[in-house]
């Protein structure tokens, strides 16, 4: 009833052409932002904001760089991690090696140093596609692993690579409380989210959707593969990059290179996967679910087993929780592989035709 | 010169181990276009199962010969992985027929979280031992020809043994078989295999449990080399470079590529390892395969690409 598009006609090209064309639409992602920018902070506590809120808003930002790599220009890497690491070490380099460096231009930094990293490890992808590529970009996974594990330099020679921060400023505030660190990561991620969203719609973006679709094709109308692959690893890997630097400088604070596993590769894969290929809103949903799932599991599973008199053990969960998490992503999968957003913008179909069926 | 040797040896050794991980890698994607993320967790289940099964046979049935015991332990261990492959057909495979690479490749990550949950679940999560006999003692070669001889390890022997007479067992199955012509055909065609009458739902379970069993026995190799830990997931990730270098769906280049990498992991390790830090072997792989990829993209063996508009 209330969403219906009846009587918005649009008497320009512009208005035609912006990012949400449904009034409905700008005032339902208006009240989201609203409640994300001042709901969130009156009710959350401490530990809502560290093992949900934070964790969610970083992880949304790096799935959004992970989807304009995989579900925009079609190029599969297990390589996000270690787009991370470079992105959170190399931030750390600048910060550390450059007194009093605010945290914003550490970020980009980092953000630079994992795109010349993701531009060297994307060149493989002009020669090698598919499965084939999935492969080659673990090489920049443990590349980067033992790069941060061996290079003392890179680490300002601390034992085994890790390190940590503290005294983060921005612009000349501290950066402290897990309220404010909440609000700079989620502002960051709006520009970056609006960015991405402008930069996939524009020509470059058509390029990357080109290429995907079919990769011969596209260069037989014109697209020169080489610089769109390589601009979606570099934009890609720009946005993962400051994600990683994000994720250790706010959410972290000492890390070690095993944060920045080949695990967290395939969580990433997840995410995109699960919360749709090719949509920046998929983002969102897929780092909603994986970064919940774990920690509901971990919460609600031992009181459900008590339901039914069986004890468990801490290990036991644990066990659980990868058969579950493993068994979910199958499921969901199954059900509807292409993703939350499919069911996202299918409910929005549905609504705008109601109560007919077609 | 003799230490060369020895290097070089120890490198076919263990290339030959990784050759068998990669088997299991090129069987299914042969057969099913699925590249198997699982395989890792398949070894992982598969050691667990023969682990703990020798261990309790003796207490269930009073048996206490060891070869007895180890050898119901396996087709026990076998029988898992049967049920393993028949479940994923039916409740996995049967319904992402005709998805894209990168859904199955996620599907099969799932799985491989799974199993991983589900073994540990059954089995048990601690550090366990398979005994199966082998020699641990090292012997020494050709000490005519050099002084003090090369040293080779006796286990390692027996294991790349193990690995021939498997694969030359492979190859026979899927030569000369009736069941092994048809999952070539299948691994040409799906749809001409479907059309002369082949269930194409049978011969993935059929590959499924080759897999499995191929897991199996990798997993007793490494198992009673590095003992049954969470760690063995990781040899899928050490043998992906092989997969690729040898290329996907090819039997042979699994065998070769397998070679290639162990002598380059074991070379690249004594010789340019101390220039820069040692423990390069992990990534040294994933670079030699790729700088190959930029020159062969399907592979040594793979089919030949070609992209049609």
């Amino acid at each position: 009833m209330l969403y219906r598009e009846n009587g918005q006609f649009k008497t320009s090209y512009r208005a035609d052409q912006q990012i949400f064309p449904i009034t409905q639409d700008r005032v339902f992602i208006g009240l989201l932002l609203a409640v994300a920018f001042l709901g969130v902070p009156l009710l959350a506590s401490d530990y809502l904001y560290a093992s949900i809120f934070i964790p969610f808003v970083i992880m949304s930002l790096a799935a959004i760089g992970v989807n304009i790599l995989v579900g925009y220009c079609g190029q599969i890497s297990l390589g996000s991690g270690a787009f991370m690491a470079v992105g959170a070490y190399g931030a750390y380099n600048f910060f550390v090696r450059i007194p009093g460096l605010p945290l914003i231009p550490a970020v980009i930094l980092g953000g630079l140093c994992a795109m010349a990293f993701g531009i060297l490890f994307g060149l493989p992808s002009l020669r090698v596609k598919g499965l084939y590529l999935a492969v080659a970009t673990l090489a920049a996974q443990f590349f980067s692993d033992w790069m941060f594990l061996r290079i003392k330099w890179l680490t300002n020679d601390s034992a085994s690579g890790s390190v940590s921060v503290t005294g983060l400023q921005v612009l000349g505030l501290p950066l402290q409380s897990p309220a404010a660190k909440y609000l700079f990561c989620l502002s960051v991620l709006v520009v970056v989210a609006l960015l991405a969203k402008n930069l996939v719609r524009g020509a470059i973006g058509r390029e990357w959707m080109a290429i995907r679709d079919m990769d011969v094709a596209a260069a037989v109308i014109g697209i020169r593969p080489m610089y769109a692959k390589l601009s979606a690893f570099a934009v890609s890997s720009f946005i993962i990059g400051m994600a990683g630097a994000l994720w250790a400088f706010v959410h972290l604070g000492s890390w070690e290179p095993a944060a920045f596993s080949v695990e967290i590769s395939f969580r990433l894969l997840f995410m995109v996967i699960i919360g749709g290929l090719g949509s920046i809103m998929g983002g969102f949903f897929g780092a909603a679910f994986i970064v919940v799932l774990p920690i509901a599991l971990n919460r609600f599973l031992p009181a459900f087993m008590d339901l039914f008199g069986v004890q468990i053990s801490t290990a036991g969960v644990s066990h659980a929780e990868l058969m579950i998490f493993g068994g979910l992503i199958v499921w969901f999968l199954i059900v509807e592989p292409h993703g939350l957003a499919k069911l996202w913008s299918m409910g929005k179909q549905k609504l705008r035709l109601w109560p007919f069926p077609h | 010169m003799a230490f060369f040797l020895e290097t070089l040896i120890g490198g076919l050794m263990a290339g030959m181990l990784y050759s068998l991980v990669a088997l299991g890698f090129v069987l299914i994607y042969k057969a099913s276009g699925v590249f198997n993320f699982a395989q890792g967790a398949m070894v992982l289940f598969a050691a667990l199962a023969m682990a703990r099964f020798s261990e309790w046979i003796p207490k269930w049935t009073g048996i206490d010969n060891l070869v007895v015991a180890n050898l119901i332990a396996f087709a026990l261990a076998g029988v898992c992985m049967f049920v393993v492959a028949w479940l994923i057909e039916r409740l996995v495979l049967r319904h992402l027929v005709n998805q894209e690479g990168a859904t199955l490749l996620m599907a099969t990550l799932g799985i491989a979280y799974f199993l991983e949950g589900l073994g540990q679940t059954l089995f048990g999560s601690d550090i366990y031992k398979i005994d199966v006999g082998m020699p641990k003692d090292p012997i020494f070669m050709l000490e005519s020809a050099f002084q003090g001889g090369i040293l080779v390890n006796k286990e390692d022997v027996i294991a790349a043994a193990i690995a021939a007479a498997l694969v030359v067992l492979l190859s026979v199955f899927f030569q000369k078989t009736t069941t092994g012509r048809a999952l070539r055909a299948v691994a040409d065609d799906h749809q001409a295999a479907q059309s002369i009458g082949i269930p194409l739902n049978r011969i993935w379970v059929i590959v499924w449990c080759v897999a499995g069993v191929v897991a199996l026995v990798s997993g007793m190799i490494w198992g009673s080399k590095l003992g049954v830990q969470f760690s063995l997931t990781t040899i899928a990730l050490r043998a992906l470079p092989v997969v690729i270098l040898g290329g996907l769906t090819s039997v042979p280049g699994a065998i070769l590529g397998g070679l290639i990498i162990g002598v380059g992991e074991k070379l690249s390790e004594v010789y340019l390892g101390p220039f820069v830090g040692g423990g390069i072997e992990i990534w040294f792989a994933y670079v030699l395969a790729l700088v190959f990829l930029l020159f062969r993209p399907q592979g040594l063996f793979g089919e030949k690409i070609i992209d049609r508009v």
